[in-house]
C-alpha cells in the first residue's frame, strides 16, 4: 500500500513538474494558432533561444540564475516583434502551406545558427544552490528544481487568468479569438493585439526554454525534437484556449511520465495512444470551438 | 570553434613523401559523429588520432596516410552504412576506422565483407560486433570489459545484495545489462529489474526511471548510458532525487564518469564508483605525458577521455598495421598485422587477442573523489589484462 501511494505521489509530481515546463513554452504557441490562425512550427526556436541567451547571460556575464531567467525572457520577447513584424505579418493572409514553410525554415536556421555559435553539444548551467537537491516540503522530500518549475507555472497560470479574464487587453484578445472580423470593426486594433500576442507567447516560451534546460536539456536540436509534444499540447487542449492548454499539457505530463514509470518497455507509447484516443473522441481538442 | 568539424573531407597529409621511392598512400576511411549532441564523441577521437600522427610520423614506415572524414551524424546505422559505402565504392579506401556508436558499426559490418576492407574500431562497444566480421578488430573495450567485473565487485566489496540496471535501450545498452546482471548473479546477488531508459540520440528526462528505483530501494543501481550528456543528467537526477540519502549506490561502467563530463557533475558523484579501462587522471608516465601533450595541442582546459585514448592507440595500431604491409594494406594483412599486436598505451599495456580481433587491457575499478574543489578519478583496484568475458564465456550471441 505505501509502495503504491509512494509510486503515485512520485509520478504525480513529477508530471505535474513536467506539464507545467510544457505548458510555459506550448501556451504561446496555442494562443498565435488561435488569435492569428498563424500555424507557427518554430515556436519552439523561441524557447530555444530562451534557453541559450540565459546560458550566455549565466555564463558570460556571470548573472544569477534568476534575474538572467527574466532577462532573457524579455530580451527573446522583444526580438521576436522584429520577426513579427518583418516575416509573419506579411504571410497572416496566406495559407496554411506558405506559413509552415516559413516557420519551419526558421526552425532549421535556428538550428544551424545556434550550432555554429555554441557548437552542437547539449548545453548545461549549474542552477543556484537553493535549486538544487530535495526540499522538505511538509509531506515529504521533493526535488527543488521541479518544485520551484511547478510553483512557476503556478504563478503563470494565475497571471494569465487574470491578464484574459480580467484585464480589458485580455477581453480584446479573446474578443479577437472568437471572431477577429467583428472584433476589428468594433475599433479594436487587432494589429497591435497580435504584435503583444505574439511578444508575449515568445517570451513565455524563452522562460520555458530556460527552465527547460535543468530537465530535458537543451541543444541545437530542441525546437525539432519537442516540436510534435508543444503541437500536441496544442491540438489536445484546442487552439486559442489557454485553460485547454493547461489541462493538455498537465495531461500530457502526467500521462508521460505514469508511462515511463510503470511501463518504461513501452518507451512514448502512451502519450501518443492517448492523443489519438482523445482527438477521436474531441477532434477540435478539449477545449476548442468546433 | 573546430575548423575541422566544418570541413569533414579535408585531408590530412604527412608530408613523408621524401623518405622513400616505394612511399604509398594510405586511404583511410574515418566515420565519426562530427554534427549534433554525439559531436564531442567525434571531436575527441579525432583530436586522439590527431595527437598520434602528429607525434609519430615514423611509426607509418616512410608511408603517407589520407584521412577521408564521414559524419556518421546518428547513432542509428543508416548514415554511417551510406557513408562507408560512399568511401569503400567511390574514395576507394585502403581501411576504415571511427565508429563511436554500435549500430553503426554493425550496419557498416557487410559491406566490408563484400569489399573486404579492414575496419578498426575506436569506441562502439557492443561486445559481439568483431562476430560479424573478419576483418574487424577493435582497439577500444567492450560492455563486458567494465560491466562484468563491476557485478562481481558489487557483491563482493560494495555489499550489494540486490541490484537494479537503468539502460539505454539499444544494442551497447543490452549488453551492458547482460554484463552487469551475469556478474553480479555469479557472484550471488539478485537483479530486481532491468530498465530501458529512452534511446541513445536525445537525453531523456531520467526522472520517472530513477524514481522507479528509489521506491524498488535496490543496494545497487547499475546504470550505463552512452557516455557524454546522458551522463551529467544520470549524476544529476540522482542527487536530485536524493537516492543517496536512501541509500541507493549508483554504479556502472566509466561511461558514466567520462573524464571530460566529471567537472559539471553535482557534488554527489563524488564517491560513485565505476570500472573502466582509462581516465585521464592515470598516474603513469605514459599518460601524464599523454595529458601533457594534449593539453598542450588542444589547450589547457581541454582533457582526454576513454574516447580520445581509443582515437590514440587507434591510430597506432593503424600505423603498425600500414608498416608491417610497407604500406600495402588489405583486409587479411592487416588482421594478420594486428594479431596479437600489443602497444604501451597510456591507458597501460593493451594487446589485441589473436583469437577475437577484440582488445586485452587492464579493467580498474574507479573512485570519483573531490580534490580541491576539482572531481578526479581514483583507481582503486585492477583486474589485470582482461580478455572479452563475453567471448570468453561464450554467452549469447558472443558464442
Amino acid at each position: 500500500m505505501e509502495q503504491v501511494a509512494r509510486a503515485a505521489i512520485s509520478i504525480l509530481f513529477d508530471g505535474v513538474a513536467y506539464g507545467m515546463l510544457l505548458f510555459i513554452i506550448s501556451v504561446g504557441l496555442s494562443i498565435t494558432m488561435g488569435l492569428m490562425g498563424f500555424a507557427n512550427l518554430a515556436h519552439g526556436a523561441f524557447a530555444m533561444a530562451g534557453g541559450y541567451v540565459l546560458v550566455s547571460l549565466m555564463l558570460t556575464f556571470d548573472l544569477p540564475f534568476i534575474p538572467a531567467l527574466l532577462l532573457a525572457a524579455v530580451a527573446v520577447a522583444a526580438v521576436s516583434v522584429l520577426f513579427e513584424r518583418f516575416l509573419y505579418r506579411r504571410l497572416y493572409q496566406a495559407d496554411e502551406l506558405d506559413q509552415v514553410l516559413l516557420s519551419i525554415g526558421l526552425v532549421f536556421m535556428a538550428t544551424a545558427a545556434i550550432t555554429f555559435i555554441y557548437g552542437p553539444s547539449t548545453v548545461s548551467l549549474k542552477v543556484p544552490a537553493y535549486l538544487q537537491g530535495q526540499i522538505d516540503l511538509w509531506i515529504g522530500l521533493f526535488p527543488a528544481y521541479r518544485s520551484f518549475t511547478i510553483a512557476v507555472g503556478g504563478l503563470l497560470i494565475l497571471a494569465l487568468w487574470y491578464g484574459f479574464e480580467g484585464t480589458i487587453i485580455g477581453v480584446k484578445i479573446r474578443a479577437a479569438v472568437d471572431n477577429r472580423r467583428m472584433a476589428q470593426s468594433i475599433g479594436i486594433n487587432v494589429d497591435r493585439l497580435f504584435v503583444i500576442a505574439f511578444a508575449l507567447g515568445s517570451g513565455l516560451a524563452a522562460l520555458g526554454g530556460g527552465l527547460a534546460i535543468e530537465i530535458i536539456g537543451m541543444s541545437p536540436t530542441f525546437s525539432l525534437t519537442y516540436l510534435v509534444f508543444f503541437l500536441i499540447v496544442v491540438a489536445v487542449g484546442g487552439l486559442g484556449s489557454i485553460r485547454g492548454a493547461f489541462v493538455a499539457a498537465l495531461f500530457l505530463g502526467i500521462v508521460d511520465t505514469a508511462g515511463k514509470y510503470l511501463w518504461p518497455d513501452g518507451g512514448a507509447f502512451f502519450i501518443y495512444a492517448m492523443t489519438i484516443a482523445v482527438l477521436l473522441v474531441k477532434p477540435e481538442g478539449l477545449f476548442g470551438r468546433a | 570553434m573546430n575548423y575541422r568539424k566544418l570541413f569533414p573531407g579535408i585531408i590530412a597529409m604527412l608530408g613523408l613523401a621524401w623518405s622513400g621511392a616505394n612511399a604509398e598512400t594510405v586511404k583511410i576511411g574515418v566515420v565519426l559523429p562530427y554534427s549534433g549532441g554525439a559531436a564531442q564523441f567525434g571531436e575527441q577521437i579525432d583530436r586522439g588520432m590527431n595527437l598520434f600522427v602528429s607525434q609519430h610520423k615514423e611509426a607509418f614506415g616512410g608511408h603517407e596516410i589520407e584521412l577521408i572524414k564521414r559524419d556518421s551524424k546518428r547513432p542509428g546505422g543508416d548514415i554511417a552504412k551510406n557513408a562507408v559505402q560512399e568511401l569503400i565504392t567511390r574514395e576507394k579506401v585502403d581501411l576504415l576506422t571511427g565508429f563511436v556508436f554500435s549500430p553503426n558499426a554493425m550496419a557498416s559490418a557487410p559491406l566490408i565483407n563484400q569489399a573486404k576492407v579492414p575496419m578498426v574500431i575506436m569506441n562502439a562497444g557492443t561486445a559481439w560486433i568483431p562476430k560479424l566480421s573478419p576483418y574487424i578488430a577493435r582497439v577500444s573495450f567492450t560492455m563486458w570489459h567494465a560491466g562484468y567485473p563491476m557485478g562481481g565487485y558489487a557483491s563482493e566489496s560494495l555489499g550489494c545484495k540486490t541490484a537494479v540496471v537503468g539502460f539505454t535501450n539499444y544494442p551497447p545498452g543490452k549488453d551492458s545489462r547482460n554484463a552487469f546482471t551475469t556478474g553480479f548473479e555469479k557472484a550471488g546477488g539478485k537483479v530486481l529489474e532491468a530498465i530501458p531508459m529512452g534511446g541513445p540520440r536525445q537525453v531523456p528526462d531520467f526522472t520517472p526511471f530513477f524514481q522507479r528505483v528509489k521506491n524498488a530501494k535496490p543496494d545497487c543501481f547499475y546504470v550505463f548510458v552512452p557516455a557524454g550528456n546522458h551522463a551529467v543528467a544520470v549524476v544529476k537526477t540522482y542527487a536530485n532525487l536524493g537516492m543517496r540519502a536512501a541509500g541507493i549506490r549508483l554504479i556502472g561502467p566509466g561511461d558514466i564518469t567520462q573524464d571530460t563530463k566529471l567537472q559539471d557533475m553535482p557534488k554527489e558523484a563524488a564517491g560513485m564508483i565505476t570500472v573502466h579501462h582509462y581516465s585521464a587522471d592515470y598516474k603513469t608516465p605514459v599518460n601524464l605525458a599523454f595529458v601533457k601533450a594534449w593539453k598542450a595541442a588542444y589547450g589547457a582546459d581541454t582533457t582526454p577521455d576513454f574516447m580520445g585514448v581509443a582515437g590514440y592507440d587507434g591510430m597506432a595500431a593503424i600505423a603498425h598495421a600500414i608498416k608491417a604491409q610497407n604500406g600495402a594494406v588489405s583486409a587479411d594483412g592487416t588482421i594478420k598485422a594486428l594479431s596479437g599486436w600489443s602497444y604501451d598505451s597510456p591507458r597501460g599495456k593493451i594487446t589485441i587477442d589473436p583469437e577475437t580481433r577484440d582488445i586485452i587491457q587492464d579493467s580498474n575499478v574507479h573512485k570519483v573523489v573531490l580534490k580541491d574543489g576539482r572531481m578526479m578519478i581514483e583507481v582503486i583496484g585492477t583486474i589485470p589484462q582482461v580478455k572479452d568475458p563475453c567471448k570468453a564465456n561464450g554467452i549469447g550471441k558472443c558464442k
